[in-house]
């Protein structure tokens, strides 16, 4: 059935038809109307769920935590602030192997107080033990939270699911909403074998010494290299139920393309507007969309480069002192794989918009200049 | 199996603490005199280690006739830490803490 | 025999309490109590060590660890998980010290106290961050010395009373329990056990390194604070005080502060403030029984 959704539906939608049986929340704008919607999906019985309505994002997670351990599936959503204030126990639920599913809805940190779109509020969790999605639809965003909770399950990971503020989260698209049935021949229920029982009395997360850290940290690095295959797999198996499909990264005239965008999330549909237009004119001009940020595609993004002259990172965040994060992974894709001049570009931080015209002045940037040591913060006032 | 291969995938555990025999701990050494006992198990009730046994054949040395076949304390000295609250507690004052030989 | 407690062991010997440990006495009789159809959460407090080192446990029941202030919250959904997996029988209990209480922890627990969440949250106050080496919580009492409440600095407020904060949030039990009176401990866990709702369960629990007193002395020490009236034995069901133990004469406090070096340097003056402190609060806590049973 086809629908008008709002990202934060589409989110909501998503726990919903994967069965989450644990939700824990806390509103933060711009997330509220996932809290809101599951509140009403409960409430009317459409969705069998304990909903947990705690105090605090770190309860919220916390609360998961819990759920996910005595063999729950459980589902969270947040944004910015609330992320951050989760950013301990993102940490536990990683190295406690719990394949909690999240949707965060991307949005700048403060202060000044800004509700608006980037992406350096998920980012700085990079290396809690997460797996990263950027989508950059509503349907994708409701079929990623389907997918991720088979491949948590499988590789015993958390996964969050990261959505633009307003450019998803608040805006109508058609969403093609899957049946129950059919989610449930892709999902099974949640079962694992070890959880909280007291038929088989066990300790989770006790004292770990140096003798065996390495190894239980090892194990999850692991279980992330291991999901890049997974997550293929049943992209795979998602595909032949829905004949939808995203991709660790989604490639767009990549192989003759002269100049490659790199993107994520809702930028990517400005960018391939723009990769079209130029396609017109006979430019040669690519896209890479990097929709996993994690586990890092490393294999993909090096055979979707591997002809291009130039490349163009479009970062809507910054590591201070540093540049942009995906321009930086990039590049370390590329060491002693190939030397292509990357032009990093910081753009649209706080919600400020990334228009046809910007990408379009970034290309031409790129095309102009051989090379560029530093990134380059794009549309600063003079 | 190689030893990484045997540890578990997650951080949990499969087995006991009794693996770890904390009797080494102990400085001093509690020593019932059963000729004194008095079988009231509040030496029992009061071990925070749960190292006191209940020996329900019962010990033949005892102060009354009516004792020898009761359930009787028994410290088991592969754990007890030696803190001393069984001889402190002890209504009959029968427990004597000794210094530990080492 | 007569054995006034039940005798079934469910945590193990082998465990890294130190000598004479009251929080580990009283886990003993807590599990006691409980059975074993209940899952223990811990955060971050000396129980963390206590229960040992992987891949192995002390508990003989499912545990899990969570980060500091998430006890409550924690418990609240790994109870929302059971219940969703159709276990409806499972008590789940968190384990908390008195910072993971009293200081960090109390959002998370007044959250789960305010939604009533069916879990049971026991506080094993030993009155400072014992497990980092003796610090200052809100717990502790007025005069006591922390290593950051030195001797000549030691500190200057009276101990937060965190029953009248879980009795503000009007839940189904809460009680205060000692490990010097066993029967009256595990009687509290039982009925506990049978409510539903949230309940708070409050320990006094004596830390021999902590308090500079002798390890033997950790029951003694228990039942002097109940005598002097440091600590009264009472329940709050449904809003109703009932006090368990009323000392026909209360021992002087200078009993109780005398077997720890934590008060060796107090002066006649604080001890008078301080028994002036219990005496306050017995009346105040008489007075309220009153209140209910009129």
């Amino acid at each position: 059935m086809k629908k008008l959704l709002i990202g934060n539906h589409a989110v909501s939608y998503g726990a919903m038809l994967s069965r989450a049986e644990v939700i824990a929340a806390y509103p933060i704008t711009p997330q509220t109307q996932v809290v809101e919607e599951l509140a009403e999906l409960c409430a009317s019985g459409k969705l069998k769920a304990q909903f947990i309505k705690v105090e605090s994002e770190h309860s919220a997670m916390s609360a998961c935590i819990g759920a996910a351990q005595a063999g729950a599936r459980a589902f969270t959503a947040t944004s910015s602030q609330g992320l951050a204030l989760m950013h301990e126990v993102l940490h536990w639920a990683a190295n406690a192997r719990l394949p909690i599913v999240m949707a965060n809805i991307n949005r700048a940190m403060a202060p000044g107080w800004n509700i608006w779109a980037d992406h350096i509020d998920s980012l700085a969790q990079r290396d809690t033990g997460w797996m990263q999605f950027y989508a950059e639809t509503n349907q994708e965003v409701l079929d990623t939270i389907i997918i991720a909770y088979k491949v948590c399950e499988r590789v015993l990971l958390p996964a969050m699911i990261n959505l633009d503020a307003f450019f998803l989260s608040h805006t109508a698209q058609s969403v093609e909403i899957p049946e129950q049935d059919m989610v449930d021949e892709f999902l099974p229920p949640y079962n694992p074998e070890i959880k909280l029982d007291p038929d088989d009395p066990r300790a989770f997360g006790g004292l770990l010494p140096p003798k065996y850290y390495m190894e239980m940290r090892c194990k999850l690095h692991s279980a992330h290299r291991n999901a890049l295959k997974i997550i293929e797999e049943e992209e795979k198996n998602f595909f032949k139920i829905f004949k939808r499909k995203y991709g660790l990264v989604d490639e767009f005239y990549t192989k003759d393309a002269q100049i490659i965008i790199v993107t994520s999330s809702t930028i990517t549909s400005t960018a391939r507007e723009f990769v079209m237009r130029e396609r017109k004119k006979g430019r040669k001009l690519g896209l890479l969309k990097v929709r996993v940020f994690r586990p890092f595609p490393f294999e993909k993004i090096r055979g979707a480069l591997k002809n291009c002259e130039k490349l163009v990172v479009i970062d809507r965040n910054i590591s201070y002192g540093n540049a942009g994060i995906f321009a930086t992974e990039i590049k370390s894709a590329l060491y002693g794989f190939r030397n292509v001049p990357v032009f990093g570009f910081v753009a649209g931080l706080g919600g400020r918009d990334v228009q046809l015209e910007d990408i379009e002045g970034m290309v031409d940037f790129a095309r102009k200049k051989n090379f560029s040591k530093d990134e380059i913060w794009w549309g600063l006032k003079k | 199996m190689k030893e990484n291969q045997k540890l578990p995938e997650i951080v949990v555990s499969s087995g006991s603490m009794k693996i770890n025999k904390t009797g080494s701990w102990r400085n001093l050494r509690p020593e019932i005199d059963y000729s004194k006992c008095i079988r009231c198990m509040i030496c029992w009730k009061f071990c925070p280690d749960a190292c006191i046994k209940i020996n329900k054949e019962g010990i033949k040395l005892a102060p009354r006739e009516n004792l020898k076949k009761e359930p009787a304390p028994e410290i088991d000295y592969d754990y007890c830490k030696g803190c001393g609250i069984c001889a402190e507690e002890c209504p009959a004052k029968c427990i004597a803490m000794l210094k530990e030989k080492k | 025999m007569r054995l006034t407690i039940p005798e079934e062991e469910v945590l193990s010997s082998g465990h890294l309490a130190c000598p004479g440990c009251g929080a580990t006495l009283a886990m003993r009789l807590a599990l006691k109590a409980l059975g074993r159809d209940t899952i223990v959460v811990i955060p971050a407090c000396c129980w963390s060590t206590i229960d040992g080192v992987f891949p192995n446990s002390a508990l003989g029941v499912p545990v899990m660890h969570i980060a500091f202030e998430a006890a409550a919250i924690a418990a609240s959904g790994i109870k929302a998980g059971l219940i969703a997996k159709g276990n409806t029988h499972t008590q789940v209990m968190a384990w908390a010290g008195d910072g993971g209480t009293f200081d960090i922890g109390i959002q998370a627990l007044s959250g789960a106290a305010e939604r009533n969440d069916d879990i049971i949250y026991v506080c094993y106050d030993n009155e400072a961050y014992q497990n980092t080496g003796i610090q200052r919580s809100s717990a502790t009492p007025y005069g006591a010395w922390t290593t950051t409440t030195p001797r000549k600095h030691p500190k200057q407020e009276p101990k937060k009373n965190i029953v009248d904060i879980m009795s503000a949030h009007r839940i189904p039990y809460i009680a205060t329990a000692t490990i010097a009176y066993p029967e009256d401990f595990v009687r509290k866990f039982k009925k506990a056990r049978e409510i539903k709702g949230t309940r708070f369960i409050h320990i006094f629990s004596p830390c021999p390194p902590g308090w500079k007193m002798k390890e033997q002395d950790t029951v003694k020490v228990s039942r002097i604070a109940v005598k002097s009236c440091v600590f009264p034995l009472f329940e709050i069901e449904d809003g109703k005080l009932k006090i368990n133990i009323k000392p026909s004469r209360r021992q002087d406090v200078r009993d109780y502060l005398k077997l720890q070096g934590r008060f060796s340097h107090l002066k006649e003056e604080d001890i008078k403030r301080i028994q002036k402190e219990i005496d306050k609060n017995w009346q105040n806590l008489l007075k309220r029984e009153e209140a209910h049973e009129g």
